[in-house]
């Protein structure tokens, strides 16, 4: 598959970056000419991404949240969300439905959301090292449920 | 994130305005239950036409919200809901456990 465009953004684990990251996305997949509810689909995932960096990855303190986004061929985008934090255990464990280790203000719905709202995720993790999450979703349903 | 109420014989309708994630969720949570200690409903009617994006922290204030409802003896129902919402709650399957509302026509699963 052909790269066709790139962006990169680094913010600090603030959570008032949680939707500007989201936003910022949803911008740069803009030039796909995405449905609604497709760009809804990508704002959410990349908010799920991105909330777990701040709220799980830095535990004691700050770090970067990296988020890269790829355009592949003119309709596929690819969602890179990378900390450097404390990294995840178990993450078979961790996409689980319900899982969480946040206590009541968490649902552990996350990875959940993450699965379901994008064509693909994958998670790779190493504890003290970080985590990081690849997404890609096929956008432009409203040319593909098109009479031909 | 802005919040107002009205409120009938019996049900609080509250209005809820802004995105709700992480960052907002806490002191939505923290409205929330302030309305719950001061008003007593019997019902509350949380109102999203003006909630432009919902994730899965607003999850976690929904449940909340309903668990102390229930302990009221009460209930949680949500109108107005918008497509992004829509699908937040029918992936995580709030939907089946609560009334959600989504173009005017309720959609009651239970
Ligand atoms: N970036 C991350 N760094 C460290 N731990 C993470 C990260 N992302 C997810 N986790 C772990 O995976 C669990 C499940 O994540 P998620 O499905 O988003 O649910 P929630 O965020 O509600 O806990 C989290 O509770 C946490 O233990
Ligand atoms: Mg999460």
């Amino acid at each position: 598959m052909k790269i066709t465009n790139e962006m990169k953004l680094t913010l600090l684990s603030r959570s008032v970056n949680e939707s500007l990251a989201r936003t910022v996305v949803a911008a740069f997949a803009a030039q796909l000419d995405p449905t609604l509810d497709e760009l809804g689909d990508l704002k959410t995932a990349v908010s799920e991404a991105v909330t777990n960096c701040i709220v799980h990855a830095y535990p004691n303190g700050l770090g970067r949240v990296l988020i890269t986004a790829k355009i592949y061929d003119g309709d596929i985008i690819e969602i890179i969300v990378r900390d450097t934090g404390c990294g995840i255990p178990d993450v078979e464990q961790a996409r689980q439905t319900l899982f969480t280790t946040g206590g009541a203000e968490r649902s552990g719905m996350g990875f959940t959301i993450m699965d379901s709202f994008m064509d693909s995720l994958k998670v790779r993790s190493t504890v003290g090292k970080g985590t990081t999450v690849t997404m890609r979703k096929r956008l432009n349903a409203r040319y593909r449920s098109a009479p031909r | 994130m802005k919040l107002s109420y009205t409120k009938s014989s019996d049900a609080l309708t509250v209005k809820i305005a802004g995105e709700i994630d992480h960052h907002t969720a806490q002191s939505l949570l923290a409205s929330l239950s302030a309305l719950l200690d001061t008003q007593h409903p019997l019902s509350i009617i949380l109102d999203f036409s003006g909630v432009g994006f919902m994730d899965s922290s607003g999850i976690a204030v929904i449940l909340n919200c309903s668990r102390r409802m229930k302990e009221l003896g009460g209930r949680l129902e949500i109108v107005s809901v918008s497509s992004q919402a829509r699908r937040v709650f029918s992936t995580v399957g709030l939907d089946k456990l609560m009334r959600i509302s989504y173009g005017g026509t309720y959609e009651d699963n239970k």
